[in-house]
């Protein structure tokens, strides 16, 4: 069975906590690992928080995340209009950050990476970006949450 | 004051909240630098006892911390973080600068 939803918001700081709770919430029925759980939040709190502070320069824009669960596999984008990114190679780079100035720290595609089971980026200078997750839930809809 | 800041004995205690986030660490770091202007400050602790969650802003401001106390000879300390925030400090290198303190 697939199933899909569909969140537009608009990027301010006060959406990135919601971002995270909606799609946490959703996948909920799969009876995903609080790990799980928390996996894929920090990886929703990094895409959306990238487009807040980068796509969009805390001016404000809207952001799409798309999610869709095909039995266990949890598919993400999460999409913004912004000022996208030059050289995706060198930003996804670990601690390469374009914002030293705002204390970012260069981290947040690395944990991207780490939390998630794959990650790709797709951007064009003055289009927008486009961050595309996948992540396989372990447990079956009937197993006992925990370990 | 509200105890999420303390100074006690030449250290600042910081006690994080739940989520630390880009919207949680705007606060935490005006904060945090208005009271190590405190010449009575001379290491920054952080408490994680209460935090369920963090992201790489959290990173930042550790690091942002780090850089300054440690101008003048300071420490950053770390406690009750669970292994799920040890883990995102260690991945970020941020465990080879600040100490664990429990
Ligand atoms: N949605 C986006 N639009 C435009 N540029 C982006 C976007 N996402 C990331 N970037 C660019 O990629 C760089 C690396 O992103 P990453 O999330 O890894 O680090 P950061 O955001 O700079 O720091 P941190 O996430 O640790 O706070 C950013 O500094 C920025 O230049
Ligand atoms: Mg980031």
């Amino acid at each position: 069975m697939e199933n899909k939803m569909r969140i537009e918001l608009d990027a301010l700081p006060e959406n990135e906590g919601f971002a995270r709770v909606a799609v946490a919430a959703f996948v909920t029925y799969r009876n995903p690992t609080m790990e799980e759980i928390s996996d894929i939040k920090t990886a929703v709190s990094e895409a959306v928080t990238n487009a807040v502070i980068h796509a969009y320069e805390e001016k404000g824009g809207r952001i799409v995340i798309r999610c869709s669960m095909q039995d266990d596999l949890l598919h993400m984008e999460v999409e913004d209009s912004g000022k996208g990114i030059a050289d995706i190679g060198q930003a996804m780079v670990p601690l390469y950050t374009s914002r030293p100035d705002l204390e970012r720290s260069g981290m947040g595609f690395a944990f991207m990476e780490a939390f998630m089971d794959s990650l790709e980026v797709k951007s064009a200078p003055g289009k927008g970006t486009c961050i595309i997750m996948e992540k396989r839930l372990g447990n079956l809809p009937w197993a006992a949450d925990g370990e | 004051m509200d105890d999420t800041f303390q100074i006690i004995d030449h250290y600042l205690m910081i006690r994080l909240p739940e989520e630390i986030d880009h919207r949680s660490c705007r606060e935490i770091t005006r904060k945090a630098d208005a009271l190590m202007l405190d010449e009575q400050v001379s290491h920054v602790v952080f408490d994680f006892s209460n935090t369920k969650f963090m992201d790489s802003s959290g990173i930042g401001v550790l690091a942002g911390r780090y850089r300054k106390i440690s101008c003048f000879g300071g420490k950053v300390y770390v406690m009750h973080a669970d292994s799920r925030m040890k883990r995102i400090l260690r991945m970020s290198g941020l465990t080879n600068l600040i100490e664990f303190m429990d």
